[in-house]
């Protein structure tokens, strides 16, 4: 497949004021959202949260209350599904039982009244670029769980769609696997440069795989932006508990300034609402019994140990500290940073770089 | 069985434990127990298959062995002979194949929507609209195709509905022909269709109609490219069950065909009132039987056929 041309082609998607509402539960409440040519966005929430609602409306198989969805400047939100042109990767595969892998490939071209040879080609073509050279032929219940995944693959993106849209693909397969598709999913994105929309609730997966991650709960968007910036800076309490692993400290205000016991944190970010703020403590980011002692770059805590837990390439301590919060400190445990074990019962002191910091805002209760 | 521990055993030496290599205990014990539960398990079965021998393989082995005496009380192929000889032979196996072909064929035509119907309805209505499916199932046979005689006849509700709408003028033939005698056979085969059809299309994943939509199947295309093929051995299934009933059936023929539908068990009914000819009747029914046999025989060398196509054992 030529790079270039599909490149060119790819649309970006644009969503605006999309509600669904079942009773008295929005599913999704007035969505906009930009997807940008060529980008890979995956839609990320717990299950309920809407993602999937949303995933449908873009494809075509359930019908919004209300909103807009353009495909590039094309109005589609009345466009039946299969006018759609949209590739999808269903959640359970759905390949055709009773045709073969190729016939299962071929579908969507016969449809498109592509001769016999030209189609013969694009299936070979199709299956060599999702590594199935060869098992053409094959019927689909002698695949494995991988090689099914790959066919749904192939098939969703053989007729060459302008976007691609992915429903928790990876989902059945085991750890290993998953994480090895993972990869090679977004190596295909590159090579196809397809607008994709995958949807997920896994946030590793997400931050594998994504150019921008779509936080959504409760049928709205919290935040969409890059991994790391979801990661480092999220911009609500939703996002900082979902996105990786996380403890939240109440912040006390004074005037300005935001306090975790006597300890000055930062002063207020600049936001018009009165609100109550977090602290946000990465597990990785602490430090046990630091070095220094530089008060301006780095905060301290005090706190016994609770449990020490040793899972293989990170140990995981359980710190209470003084004021009662239960803290945990993730560190590596190869030899070239040995991972922190003490025994429950002894106090230690921990420590985070003020960089490292983040506060997020948690009384609007957007929960 | 038992050898001493010093010879079976051999010593880990990563922790220390010690596992027996190979044991020869219990292993006898142990497989006579599975032999005997399995025993018990086809015990089961006996009194099943002594009520099929009692009811089913002794009658059917005596109307065989009947078939073969003639009127002069030897053995003689003369049952059989007039079966070839006499045309209203043929003819009442013609209608019977027919009756049970065109009565087959309104159940699908009937059945495949109403399936498709329940198929597609949420759990909560299933329940409802299978009841009233299944109501008529539990009715009696010999009620409805009675009610069917009064729904039908010259001036039964039917025809008195029409003239009065004005849709014909004078009261139309509905029963005591072919008409009456398949619109009573597929009131009652009806659930027979319906039933293995709902299950088949019950198993049809919803994403299956949604993946050929999004792949640029119109509705139509979808539903014959996909629905179709993936509801089809429940329909087979349904279907033969239908045909087969029919092929045997009595009572409604014999009430709403009015003497002009004669299949092959109102002829051996006849033959047994008129001439109380047990031969004659009984090569009839080993005929008939033979019939239905060959049915299922190729219907399961098809069915066979297709299960490989869609891969399964």
């Amino acid at each position: 497949m030529n790079e270039s041309s599909i490149v060119d082609s790819a649309l970006p998607i644009s969503i605006r004021g999309l509600t669904k509402q079942y009773g008295q539960l929005y599913a999704l409440d007035t969505v906009d959202l930009d997807i940008k040519s060529g980008e890979f966005l995956t839609l990320l929430g717990p299950s309920g949260s809407g993602k999937t609602t949303l995933l449908m409306a873009i494809a075509g198989f359930n019908r919004p209350d209300a909103g807009s969805i353009r495909f590039g400047d094309k109005e589609m939100i009345l466009t039946p599904p299969h006018k759609r042109e949209v590739g999808m990767v269903f959640q359970s595969y759905a390949l055709f039982p009773h045709m073969s892998v190729a016939e299962n490939i071929a579908y969507p071209l016969k449809l498109r009244r592509v001769n016999k040879s030209e189609r013969r080609e694009r299936v070979n073509k199709a299956l060599d670029t999702v590594q199935l050279s060869g098992l053409g032929e094959r019927h689909i219940d002698q695949l494995s769980g991988g090689q099914r995944q790959r066919v749904a693959l192939a098939r969703a993106f053989v007729f060459e769609p302008r976007i691609l849209l992915m429903d928790e693909p990876l989902s059945a397969l085991d750890k290993k696997l998953r994480e090895r598709m993972q990869i090679e999913l977004k190596d295909l994105h590159r090579q196809l440069g397809v607008t994709t929309v995958y949807v997920t609730h896994d946030q590793r997966e997400a931050l594998t795989m994504s150019d921008r991650i779509a936080v959504i709960d409760n049928g709205q968007l919290m935040q969409v932006d890059a991994p790391q910036v979801i990661y480092n800076q999220p911009s609500n309490a939703f996002v900082a508990d979902f996105i990786g692993e996380s403890t939240m400290i109440p912040l006390k205000r004074t005037g300005n300034e935001l306090f975790v016991g006597d300890e000055r944190v930062s002063s207020v970010p600049d936001t018009p609402a009165e609100t109550d703020w977090s602290l946000v403590i990465r597990p990785e980011r602490l430090m046990v019994e630091p070095g220094t002692a530089d008060r301006d770059s780095t905060l301290f805590f005090n706190g016994t140990v609770k449990e020490s837990v040793f899972q293989g390439e990170t140990a995981l301590l359980l710190v209470v500290l003084d004021d009662g919060t239960e803290v945990s400190v993730r560190s590596s445990t190869g030899t070239a940073t040995p991972g922190i074990t003490a025994n429950p019962g002894s106090q230690v002191q921990l420590a985070i770089f003020r960089r490292d910091i983040i506060v997020v805002p948690t009384g609007n209760s957007q929960r | 069985m038992s050898k001493t521990s010093a010879e079976t055993v051999v010593e880990n030496n990563q922790t220390g434990n010690q596992f027996p290599a190979v044991s020869d205990d219990n292993r006898v014990a142990l497989a006579e127990q599975e032999k005997r539960e399995q025993w018990k398990l086809l015990s089961l079965t006996f009194p099943a298959l002594v009520v099929i021998a009692l009811v089913i393989l002794i009658p059917v082995g005596w109307l065989f062995y009947l078939s073969f005496i003639g009127k002069a009380g030897g053995f003689s192929l003369e049952n059989y002979q007039k079966m070839i000889e006499y045309k209203s032979y043929a003819r009442t196996f013609t209608t019977t194949f027919q009756v049970s072909f065109l009565t087959t064929l309104i159940c699908i035509l009937l059945g495949y929507p109403l399936a498709y119907f329940l198929a597609q309805l949420p759990g909560r209505w299933v329940g409802f609209f299978m009841l009233a499916v299944l109501l008529p199932f539990w009715t009696s046979l010999l009620v409805r195709t009675y009610a069917w005689l009064v729904l039908l006849q010259r001036k039964g509700i039917i025809n008195d509905f029409a003239i009065n709408m004005g849709l014909w003028e004078s009261p139309i033939k509905l029963v005591h022909n072919m008409t009456g005698t398949l619109i009573g056979m597929a009131h009652i085969m009806l659930p027979f269709l319906v039933l293995p059809l709902y299950n088949a299309m019950k198993k049809i994943d919803r994403d299956m109609m949604h993946a050929a939509s999004n792949l640029g199947a119109s509705p139509a295309r979808a539903f014959w490219t996909v629905y179709m093929p993936l509801s089809l051995p429940g329909m087979v299934a349904g279907s033969l069950i239908v045909f087969v009933l029919c092929l045997g059936f009595y009572v409604t023929p014999a009430v709403l065909g009015g003497g002009r539908v004669i299949m092959v068990s109102t002829q051996i009914t006849a033959i047994l009132e008129n001439q109380f000819n047990w031969g004659a009747a009984s090569a009839l029914g080993v005929v008939l039987l033979i019939a239905t046999l060959l049915v299922l025989f190729i219907a399961g060398r098809v069915l066979k056929l297709d299960a490989a196509l869609f891969g399964k054992s």
